[in-house]
Formats: structure tokens, sequence, C-alpha cells
């Protein structure tokens, strides 16, 4: 990706919707009215008068934003995705590639969700559900004998596009915690339908022999042919997703979660918006599951647990709600910290302790991870996408 | 008047014992300013909610240019021409009002299952939507974060937001409620500048206001529609002065009247400039 459309993505997207911002003006508004007489021409405030010459100019000259530190981590982290492949063969470490794979899936996982959970605010709590049924797609055709990706990828993403009609036609005709306790109660539907194939494994799971074909064009069983496709399918993904938040139907979706009331009021039936953008983030999320099944040659409940629906709201959140590269950040960020913490907190305490309890504290690593994750939550509202971003504001 | 924009007819609502609207008949027709008047509780927003399609009556009809709607869902009233603004402030906090009134025009401009290409860099959109900022006079403060605007600016953008549907009657719940002297005299001269272009119901607590716009006024107590006329057979009809003042020497031929002179004790002052929310 060329540094124009990160400038791009920097002045539609983000900046319209500074999430840092949200909440505060209200009462900054309110007081406004008790104070001054002339509320009509406020004072403009320095970050306003910033932020006014920002939008002004557009996407034409923003080049002081071309290094803001956001945009200086995103274009690292691309870069170094992309020489993850050249790094394991220079070095011959390929857990690094395995690592990084399933990141880049769970992160096209993650963008999946952000789109109805950060943009369209549908708190979504069965998101893994599409991990499965794509995965589920590809494990049992290929089980049956049909190993054509031609034919099981469109089939994973039609059948988790079917499944998010069902759930999101019932699901969002409610609101707030029914919502997520009716995309949960889903969820655990299909955990226990997957628990029940006893044809296909059951419990157990099952083990997938045969990688999706996909005649000459690609060979997935070539470990750096496959990671490039799911890099080339997350950047795609993200685009995706850009393109849509700043469409037509994208500024529904924000308006229906900003307020649905209005929206209906001045003439959006957005029902029928929120449930397409469901759908939407079903099919990618069906994806992503197809991918993760050739990933691990392996098919089991557990891939739809809604402990694994937890982890993709952690990522989205972690990462930042409403931003195009924040589901990226966060799943990197989370699956990188589930390996190194464990190591670190090793050798943080062998000075201090006996080497077997280093070990055994190693094993506690969530320990450390709960309180950075509730830090993130509690102090930066954006996740670590607006922590990036607050502090080129200042 | 067969000819009358908005047309409701016998239209009831109750709320479990309370009658909220109570068989109200009245007629709109095209290029009134129409004020709906009456003290706390009077049923004024449970009206609008019921015009606007948010509430469903228990009997009654509403007629729009016409054609019945009683039982249109509130987005395709809007598509018809209706338009509403709300008593309690509500837009899209975290948009720019530019955003916010493009989004309006949106919704009137085809269809927006469109994925592709940038809907802020569409001019079929942003146009129209700039003008409607200039009518209510926000035009200097289009890209501004909403939720930076101050109370009076966001009362203008209700209105705003409303006009970018392009609509045949607006719906104004209490537009002044909240405001300062100067924000009123603002929204006083928006308003009149839209009168005769497009039909206006307007509910408002604001009896300087009302008595400078309203062609004619409608008289609402307890749901029920006690006098309708021109604003000066409205200022001189004892009825609705009662319903105002009270006047406990008078014999009150009705319960109704009783009931309203207990509420005017209660402290419903016209002219009454501070947000008075009816339930």
């Amino acid at each position: 990706m060329d540094s124009g459309v990160v400038l791009d993505l920097e002045t539609n997207s983000v900046g319209s919707f500074p999430p840092l911002l949200r909440g505060e003006g209200w009462d900054e508004g309110q007081q406004q009215v008790r104070t001054s007489l002339l509320p009509l021409t406020p004072p403009l405030s320095p970050q306003e008068r910033g932020e006014g010459a920002d939008r002004a100019c557009g996407g034409t000259c923003a080049m002081s934003h071309t290094f803001s530190p956001r945009n200086i981590v995103v274009a690292a982290l691309l870069i170094m995705l992309a020489l993850v492949p050249v790094y394991a063969a220079l070095t011959g470490n390929f857990f690094v590639m395995t690592l990084f794979t399933r990141i880049v899936i769970l992160a096209l996982a993650a963008t999946s969700l952000n789109l109805i959970l950060g943009y369209g605010g549908m708190v979504s709590f069965g998101h893994a559900v599409y991990l499965g049924i794509g995965g589920y797609a590809v494990g049992i055709l290929s089980f049956e004998g049909v190993a054509s990706g031609f034919l099981q990828w469109p089939v994973a993403v039609l059948a988790s596009a079917l499944f998010a009609l069902i759930i999101g036609a019932l699901s969002l005709r409610t609101r707030g915690v029914y919502f997520i306790m009716i995309t949960l109660a889903f969820s655990q539907m299909a955990y226990f339908v997957a628990v029940a194939l006893d044809r296909y494994g059951g419990d157990d799971g099952q083990t997938i022999y045969r990688k999706s074909q996909f005649a000459d064009l690609i060979n997935l069983g070539n470990r750096t042919q496959f990671y490039y496709l799911c890099l080339t399918l997350l950047f795609g993904g993200i685009y995706l997703c850009w393109r849509i938040v700043n469409s037509r139907f994208g500024l529904v979706i924000q308006g229906a979660r900003s307020n649905d009331r209005r929206m209906q009021a001045i003439g959006f039936p957005t029902y029928r918006y929120r449930l397409t953008c469901f759908v939407i983030a079903g099919m990618m999320g069906g994806l992503a599951g197809a991918l993760l099944a050739n990933h691990v040659g392996f098919i089991s409940p557990a891939m739809l647990h809604w402990t694994r629906s937890g982890d993709l709201i952690v990522m989205v959140v972690l990462g930042g709600m409403g931003s195009v590269f924040g589901p990226l950040i966060g799943a990197v960020t989370l699956l990188v910290l589930e390996e190194l913490l464990p190591p670190l907190i090793r050798f943080g305490a062998l000075p201090f302790v006996a080497p077997e309890v280093a070990v055994r504290a190693s094993e506690y690593w969530q320990i450390v991870l709960g309180p950075i994750f509730l830090l993130v939550v509690l102090f930066w509202r954006g996740g670590i996408n607006g922590l990036l971003e607050g502090s080129r504001r200042d | 008047m067969t000819d009358a924009l908005l047309q409701i007819e016998g239209l009831t609502k109750r709320f479990g014992g309370v009658l909220a609207s109570d068989a109200i008949t009245l007629a709109v027709p095209p290029g009134e300013l129409h004020a709906v008047i009456g003290p706390n509780g009077a049923g004024k927003t449970t009206l609008i909610g019921q015009l606007s399609g948010e509430l469903k009556p228990d009997a009654g009809t509403i007629r729009f240019d016409g054609r019945d709607i009683t039982a249109l869902p509130v987005h395709r009233r809007s598509a018809l021409g209706l338009a509403r603004t709300f008593q309690i402030t509500s837009l899209f906090p975290d948009f720019t009002a530019l955003d916010n009134v493009s989004l309006a025009v949106q919704a009137h401009r085809g269809h927006s299952f469109r994925f592709w290409s940038a809907a802020r860099k569409d001019a079929y959109l942003r146009e129209p939507a700039r003008a409607a900022l200039n009518r209510v006079g926000l035009e200097g403060r289009a890209d501004v974060v909403v939720s930076r605007f101050s109370h009076g600016e966001q009362r203008q953008l209700e209105i705003a937001l409303a006009l970018a549907t392009g609509p045949r009657l607006l719906l104004l719940d209490e537009p002044m409620a909240g405001i300062g002297p100067d924000e009123s005299a603002h929204m006083v001269r928006t308003l009149q500048a839209l009168k005769r272009e497009v039909t206006i119901l307007l509910i408002e607590h604001d009896m300087q206001a009302v008595f400078a716009l309203a062609d004619r006024i409608t008289v609402l107590v307890y749901g029920r529609v006690i006098a309708s006329g021109a604003p000066d057979a409205i200022r001189n009809n004892t009825e609705v002065r009662k319903a105002y003042l009270g006047s406990p020497q008078e014999k009150a031929d009705e319960t109704a009247v009783e009931q309203v002179a207990a509420e005017g004790a209660a402290g419903v002052r016209p002219g009454a400039r501070q947000g008075v929310h009816d339930d």
C-alpha cells in the first residue's frame, strides 16, 4: 500500500470521527449556553481551528499528517508483515511464519467484526461463528471428497452469508444487551451443532488431510504462497472496509450507530442497511474461517467457541474500534503479546526467584495481559490507534 | 377542507388511563404556519409522534396531501415530504455539520446501497447540504464536528437537517427549547424566512414567537382541541385564558376546564423560555 492511500485514509475516515472527542464536546456546548449570550459564534479553541484547517484542505495538502505516529506505525507494520516470509527463510524460524499466518487470518476476521462493531455499533458476541462455518465448509467438503477451493471457498462465504442473514434478521430487531445476548445464543447453538456432528469428529474435531485445491493457480501447501494469499486477502479486506465506510452505505451505517431514530426521521429504513452490513461482515468472517481451516489443517467446535468471539472483540477494541487499521493493530498486539509475555516473565523473574518458580510464573502471563487491556480501554477510547492519533493531535 | 396538506381526523391515543390525544381534528392548508400550543402534558409531543409515525394512534386518520398515511412507517412518511425536528436535540454528534445535513440529503437522492465511491466527495449530496446550512446561517461552521456546537447552533442544525430532506410539511417540536433570547430571535428570523415556502406545524412554548409567526393557532389541553383560530381570536378566547391563567371565580361548565385551571395554577407560564419538556 503506498503512502497516498494511507494519507487518504487519514483525511477521510479517521479525521472526521475523532473517537477521542466523543462525549466531551457535549458538556462544552451546554456550558456555552449558560455562560455566553452569543453562543452562535463561540471562540474557536486552538484544537478546533487546527481541525478546521485540516478539513479545509482535504486530501491534497495533508502532508504534515503523512508522518504522523499512527501512519508510521501502520506503515512499519505493513512492511513488517510483508517481510515475514523473508525473515523466516533467512533465519529458518518457521514458527514466526505459522504465528503470523494466524495473526493475518484473525486480523481479517477482526476487520470484518469492526465493520459491524466499530462502525455499525452492533456489538456481536458471536462473530467466531463465521470462522467456524467457513472452517467447517472447507473441512466437511474436503472430507466428502470435494477438494476444489473454487467450490469450497464460495460455499464457506455463502453459508456464512446465509447464517448472518438469519441471525441478523432476528437480532437486529433488538438493541444493546439483548443484541449481545442473541448473537451469543446463536453462536452457542452453532457450537453445539458442531459438537453433535459425529461424522465430522464431534467434540474432538477432525483433521483436514487435503488443503483446498486451486488447480495450478496457487499451492496452499506452500507456506509462503499461503501466507501471501492470506496477506493479500487481509489487505483487500481492509481496503474494502475503507471503501465501504466512506461510501453512501458506510455513512448510513455510521449514522444508524450514532442516532438511529434520527436516521429514520430523515428517511432511512435503517434496518435493511444494518442487516446488509451484518451479512457483509459475516461473509468476510467466513472467508477468514476457510483460511483458518487450511492453515491449521483441522476443524473443531473450539473454532466457534464464544471465547473466540471474545478474542475478536478484544482485538477490535484494543486496536481501535471504528478505524480501518485498528483491528490489524489489535490482532498483532494481542497475539504477539500472547507469545512474548511468557518468556518475558520468565526472564524477568529469573534474577529474583528460583528457575522453577520463574517457569511457573510465566504460565500466568494473562495476569499481565489483562491489566494492559484494561489500561487501554480505560484511558484510550480509540484503542491503540486512538492513542497514536491522540499524540498527533496535541 | 379536502385540499388541506395535512388533515387529521379524530386522532386518539391512550397511554394506560391517560388520554394523550382525544379525538383531535385539525387541518393545515398548504403554505400555512400552524402553531399548536398548550400547557405541559397537553399531548403536543404525542401529536408530533403520531404525525411522524413513531407512535401508532389508537383511532383516527392522518391524511397527507389526500393520502392516508396513518399506518406508514417513519421513513416512508419522510419520503413523502414530511419532516420533523426534535424537542430534545437529535443529531449525529460525531459527524461534522455538513456530514449531518448531507445524510439527510442522501436519504432523498437515490438509494444508499452504494458501497464504493466516496460519499463525502459527491457534489450531488454536498451542494444541497451546503444550501440547507446556509438557510439556517451555519455555512461558516460546516466542517466543525457537531458535538462542539453550542446548544443554539444545534437547534439551528435540527432545522437544517429537516430542510435538507426537501419537505412539504415541517413538524417543528419546540425549536426554541432551552435557547437564549438572542438565539430565539435568530430562530424566529429563520422560521420567518421559511414561512410560505414550506408548510409548517409548529409546537412551541415561547408565546412571543408563536404569536409573531403563526397564521393560525390550535390550543391543546389534556389531549383535546379547545380552540383553533387566528392569533387574535386565540388571544381573546376566554377558555384559552382560563387554560393558561386559571380563573377560579368563573363557573366552570366543564370538568376539563377545572382541571386546566389546576394545571395553570401549577405554574405553567406563557412565554416560558426554558426548555419545558412534555412527557
